[in-house]
């Protein structure tokens, strides 16, 4: 008995740690953004977002002051008004008693919106969900016809295709990296919108689910649409894709995560500030704004946020998506 | 039944088989080609033969990223897979709950890996960064992650002031910290993949053995690593596939220079890059490495493929 419960709690015990190694990292980000860079540069490292500020009491008074100056026992300061940013008086000398520092709970929302203008990150996130959805388009587009062929068509060379698509689906990426730079550029695409859409409006491994969807559908469903005259791209339309909705927003899902997160590509394909997809634009701020820590991990949550959100939205298709695709991939 | 024959399958076949023609297959093969060739960005210059792959077996820079990409995946694989076994073995168990952890767990699948990378930049940070902080209560201090070219094991033993050859220090505690981060980022899937695994085998095998007296553990290692053994090559597979190919986290977190420090973290597929896109735009020099990475993946798939037919229950 004793066992037993305490094998349960050392279970929940190791999961829970997990789980916070998990979502930790996370909620740092957030609260690093929420912080002032003065703040983080003078060591806070917590997960609450303070600011140091000192108080000036004198007469039984506390006001709101900042330190300019310090000599021997004397503090020059500048008193702040009651709005907490224009001052009231500037460099007044003071004695260093009456200085008191304290913490205060303050979260920098303003963080967002300077890591937001400070680089074009609309136009980024426009530009992702350009590519992201006419990817997307046109990877559902060429994979149902495809897989349709592949699953329910008769014809020669048939096999040979499929299995020449699914011996290239094994190559990775960096392989074929080079020669695709050097055909985009004889191509003229380099820095254009087609060299992120194009090459991937093609999914092998969506043609692939597809098909293996496909082939589940009963045959008499087929003959009986058949025999009422339904043309081949009909039954497509109107039987076979309906009734596969599940496996689609599989497809759908990971093709919108892949191209959400895609970054090697573009960094490579694009040069042009106005063609940088949201990856792109975070790395090369991440390397012009490395020592505005608190504007980095804001611009990093912001860029993460509309996946995380779609994930947690929709998180037991999502997980049952790579389920499924890992078990038949 | 005659049915009419009026249908088209290449037409059906046709936009796919086009793309996958143009931007994969041509690339592909033009991969091998180039590697043989002076190859510029303005197309080939003149034959060379298997100069590159000469030069190749010359330049200590080739080894060391071939060196750094194996630490990389001898630590990332095997721990990421015992790691998540162990946890889908603890979520199987649990009916409370588990719903929330799986989605905890999930969550970094889903984030961006440059913004993964940039986040554990700063974790990892001497400065202000929560690793050091979070070490500080078990009284380590002052590991400078990210900019240590020592060895993990030069460390750990010299901490102990025993000092080890530099040949066996291990990976530099730069490119630990890229272990520590790649591994992170892969536990969720794959112990998501291993619970979908464990919730195939039947419950009525553990009731047997529980019947006959089998202890959990015995239960563990007869029943359930046989049992999950075809999801462990498939873990095991991707694992190593995706981890030669990591990238990211070294272009993101490391430097500069990129791949610092002291080129400890400088992978394969970043040489690739480097050498590709870098100031050289060594063109053939680069297919040549990324053909030998294939190469290398081909061969490590193959194998695993071979295994995987002999392990069969």
């Amino acid at each position: 008995m004793f066992k037993r419960y305490f094998g349960k709690s050392f279970s929940y015990f190791m999961l829970i740690l997990c789980g916070l190694i998990m979502v930790v990292p996370f909620i740092w980000m957030v609260s690093t953004s929420l912080k002032s860079q003065t703040a983080i540069n003078k060591g806070s490292v917590g997960f609450i977002p303070i600011d140091f500020v000192n108080y000036y009491t004198h007469d039984g008074k506390k006001e709101l002051c900042e330190l300019v100056d310090e000599e021997e026992d004397q503090i020059v300061i500048n008193i702040y008004d009651k709005d907490g940013k224009t001052f009231k008086e500037s460099y007044v000398k003071v004695p260093a008693e009456s200085i008191k520092s304290s913490k205060k709970l303050k979260f920098h929302w303003d963080n967002y919106k300077e890591a937001f203008t400070k680089v074009p990150f609309g136009r980024y996130i426009l530009n992702t969900l350009f590519v992201s959805f006419s990817v997307l388009i046109g990877v559902l587009i060429t994979s149902s016809l495809a897989a349709y062929a592949f699953a329910r068509m008769k014809f020669k060379g048939r096999d040979f295709i499929f299995y020449l698509f699914i011996s290239m689906m094994m190559v990775p990426q960096p392989i074929y990296l080079i020669p695709s730079y050097f055909l985009l550029t004889k191509l003229g695409w380099i820095n254009t919108y087609q060299a992120l859409i194009v090459p991937w409006i093609a999914n092998i491994f969506s043609i692939f689910l597809l098909r293996q969807q496909f082939k589940t559908i009963p045959q008499d469903l087929f003959d009986a649409a058949v025999i009422d005259g339904c043309s081949q791209f009909g039954i497509l339309w109107r039987i076979v894709l309906p009734i596969s909705k599940p496996i689609l927003a599989t497809t759908a899902i990971f093709s919108l995560i892949g191209s959400w997160n895609s970054f090697m590509w573009p960094l490579v394909m694009t040069s042009s500030d106005n063609l940088r997809v949201l990856q792109v634009g975070l790395s090369y701020f991440a390397q012009e704004a490395s020592s505005s820590t608190a504007l980095l991990m804001s611009a990093s949550t912001f860029s993460i946020a509309p996946l995380l959100i779609l994930f947690l939205f929709a998180q037991r298709q999502i997980i049952s998506s790579f389920i499924t695709s890992g078990l038949k991939g | 039944m005659r049915t009419k024959k009026s249908y088209f399958p290449l037409g059906y076949i046709l936009p796919a088989f086009l793309i996958v023609f143009a931007f994969r297959l041509i690339p592909i093969v033009l991969s091998f080609i180039i590697s043989f060739f002076k190859w510029t960005i303005h197309g080939p210059e003149k034959f060379i033969g298997f100069q590159n792959y000469i030069k190749l077996f010359q330049d200590p820079g080739f080894w060391q990223s071939l060196i750094n990409t194996f630490y990389l995946v001898i630590f990332v694989v095997p721990v990421t897979l015992i790691l998540s076994l162990f946890f889908a073995n603890l979520l199987n168990r649990t009916k409370k709950l588990s719903g929330l952890f799986r989605t905890t767990y999930f969550i970094p699948t889903v984030t961006s890996l440059v913004a993964i990378s940039i986040l554990w930049k700063l974790i990892f940070s001497p400065h202000g960064g929560l690793m050091n902080h979070v070490l500080s209560f078990f009284s380590i201090h002052g590991l400078d992650w990210l900019s240590e070219p020592r060895g993990i094991f030069t460390l750990l033993f010299g901490a102990m002031g025993i000092n080890i050859p530099k040949a066996f220090g291990g990976p530099s505690l730069a490119l630990f910290a890229i272990i520590i981060v790649s591994i992170w980022r892969s536990l969720g899937y794959n112990t998501i993949i291993y619970l979908a695994g464990l919730q195939n085998i039947p419950e009525v095998y553990y009731e047997a053995a529980e019947i006959d007296g089998a202890s959990k553990w015995k239960q563990f290692f007869n029943i359930t690593v046989p049992l999950i053994s075809p999801t462990t090559f498939y873990v095991l597979l991707m694992t190593t596939i995706t981890t030669f190919q990591v990238f990211s986290q070294v272009y993101l977190m490391t430097g500069p220079p990129i791949g610092g420090p002291l080129g400890t973290t400088k992978v394969i597929v970043y040489y690739i890059f480097e050498t590709g896109f870098g100031e050289s735009q060594n063109l053939s020099y680069a297919s040549a490495i990324a053909l030998i990475l294939f190469i290398i993946i081909l061969g490590l798939t193959m194998i695993q493929k071979q295994l995987e037919k002999k392990v069969q229950y």
